[in-house]
């Protein structure tokens, strides 16, 4: 470390670099006590704050908050068949906007990978990362516009004696599957470049055809892909309130029920004990996806 | 198994389909925002440029704009030092607990957006804490310190440490080290993560709305204006112009560094 025979005494700086490389463990220290520090006390903090107010009491009659410990909350959600129909709507509209991805995004991806030059591949692949990353509530927005009554889609359809589907459930499906589908293309992309081509002549030179080496090789090869694809499009559905509010007319969605519920009731215990739903599916659903190897593919 | 020539066309057809439907929206709110008619009917009636000009003298979209590149410069800067303390950490060490600083990384941006939300807007409430600038930049950091983070340690995973020590054989200190070796290849990582955390807190709404209070970013006005009929042309405005300032970083982002896309080119 030091040139031996130094006649200058080596400055502040130079002495704390050294005194630093002496001390990893400081070094650690001093390293992740600003990023983990921020994120536990502002982030993991305010989750277990949401989590205790899940358990405390909304007074309507005084709009405050009473601070005894209650499973009312979670009574008042389990019972009331508004909240179930809402949850299940919107697990099931998350599990069809993740198939649909899925079923759209393949073809693409493999195109991307297997068959594209070079240079198509890198366009395509900025192509589907700019909307991956940017002008998501104008996205939402243009679609309530293609959506409205004789908006784009009414227009386009009426010669074929057609109209669109309107604001409507519908609508939710189409925008929520058009919204996450780069986030599905990319990890099937991905998962598909790994596969090396040896393997696949392989199969076709064991007699296997097209459709066979699809099924028994590059199928099972790229689920893990599919899976990680699929913890974004299912997460983004729950966690979503602005899309179901901008196209689906009124039908609500757990966000919508959460939001309302923080916003214009002020009931932020049942909003906290109604967030705990899209937490608890996220949770079994990673638990779930972190089996099939998917993390690997994140 | 090479794909029989019939199937390579079909892909390649189903592909630009796809291109085309991701872009469709996009492509029909940029003609919207140039139709001469107040109501989005479609074909537009005549194209003109005076939604632009109601834009630029809104005082109220001005303002949502100043407030989002705030907020976005803001958040920026927290997630750039935040993201590379951790990467640096998570590459340099091995300790206890390891895996579990990505996964608090990630966190953020993996629970559904309405329950970052309201765990935010709720110890704001409980703690008093004003809802404003200060409460958007915390809220979009938490999430986007994961950009920085991601294309930081790949890019540290890539380089080869052995730079690093010669510069340290050579008798540079830690700083010197830093300064003239491990900054100038982490530069353009850093540069593409900004970019993306630029991207995603300019673009963010679901947080955004909670936290927020009275306060309108670009998106919040958005939100706030698209049911009235007068305002339509102007929020077709204010949409190209939020769109292209989202979409722009992120292009940057994606020529300066591989990572950024997420997969390896």
């Amino acid at each position: 470390m030091t040139s031996g025979a130094e006649p200058i005494r080596p400055s502040f700086a130079r002495r704390l670099a050294t005194a630093l490389y002496r001390r990893p463990r400081l070094q650690l220290g001093l390293l992740l006590a600003p990023p983990v520090g921020a994120l536990v006390i502002a982030y993991l903090g305010s989750l277990a704050l949401l989590l205790v107010n899940a358990f405390w009491r909304f007074d309507a009659f005084t709009g405050s908050v009473v601070t005894t410990p209650t499973l009312d909350n979670f009574s008042q959600i389990v019972t009331t068949s508004v909240f179930r129909d809402v949850a299940v709507r919107t697990i099931l509209t998350a599990a069809a906007v993740t198939v649909t991805d899925a079923l759209v995004a393949f073809p693409m991806a493999y195109f991307m990978a297997r068959v594209a030059p070079r240079r198509t591949r890198n366009v395509l692949l900025v192509a589907v990362v700019l909307p991956l990353w940017s002008g998501y509530l104008v996205k939402v927005y243009a679609w309530r516009l293609i959506l409205l009554n004789d908006g784009f889609a009414d227009s386009v359809l009426a010669p074929f004696g057609l109209h669109g589907p309107g604001l409507s459930q519908i609508s939710a499906w189409i925008v929520f599957s058009y919204l996450w589908l780069p986030y599905m293309i990319l990890p099937i992309y991905a998962g598909l470049e790994r596969i090396p081509g040896s393997l696949l002549e392989a199969s076709g030179d064991l007699g296997a055809r097209a459709v066979t080496t699809f099924r028994r090789v590059i199928l099972p090869l790229t689920l893990p892909a599919v899976v990680a694809g699929s913890i974004f499009t299912f997460s983004l559905t729950l966690g979503d309130y602005v899309t179901p509010r901008l196209v689906a007319g009124g039908t609500q969605f757990i966000g919508n029920v959460v939001y309302d519920n923080i916003g214009v009731v002020g009931n932020v215990p049942l909003a906290a004990a109604y967030a705990t739903v899209p937490i608890l599916v996220m949770l079994v659903y990673l638990l779930l996806a972190r089996r099939t190897g998917a993390f690997e593919s994140l | 198994m090479e794909s029989a020539r019939g199937l390579r066309v079909l892909l390649g057809v189903l592909t630009a389909a796809v291109l085309a439907f991701i872009y469709l929206p996009i492509v029909l709110i940029v003609v919207y925002a140039f139709n001469i008619n107040r109501v989005p009917t479609w074909p537009p009636a005549g194209l003109t440029l005076e939604w632009f000009g109601r834009a630029a003298q809104s005082a109220e979209v001005r303002s949502a704009l100043a407030l989002s590149l705030e907020a976005a410069i803001g958040a920026t800067l927290v997630a750039l030092v935040l993201g590379t303390l951790a990467a640096f950490a998570v590459h340099r060490f091995r300790f206890f607990g390891r895996e579990t600083v990505s996964f608090l990384v990630i966190l953020p941006i993996a629970l559904p957006g309405i329950v970052t939300g309201i765990a935010l807007a709720t110890a704001f409430r409980t703690f008093g804490v004003q809802l404003g600038l200060l409460t958007i930049i915390v809220g979009h950091a938490t999430f986007c310190v994961v950009t920085v983070y991601n294309n930081a340690l790949a890019r540290l995973r890539r380089t080869a440490r052995s730079y690093e020590e010669a510069s340290m054989d050579l008798g540079a200190d830690t700083w010197q080290t830093f300064r003239h070796v491990t900054f100038p290849n982490l530069r353009t990582a850093l540069l593409a993560g900004g970019l993306l955390a630029f991207a995603l807190s300019f673009d963010e709404v679901i947080v955004t709305l909670l936290v927020a209070g009275p306060q309108q970013t670009l998106p919040i006005w958005i939100f706030n204006n698209y049911l009235r009929p007068n305002q339509a042309p102007v929020v077709n405005v204010v949409a190209v112009v939020a769109i292209a300032l989202s979409v722009i970083p992120v292009y940057l982002a994606s020529r300066l560094s591989s990572e950024a896309t997420g997969v390896p080119r």
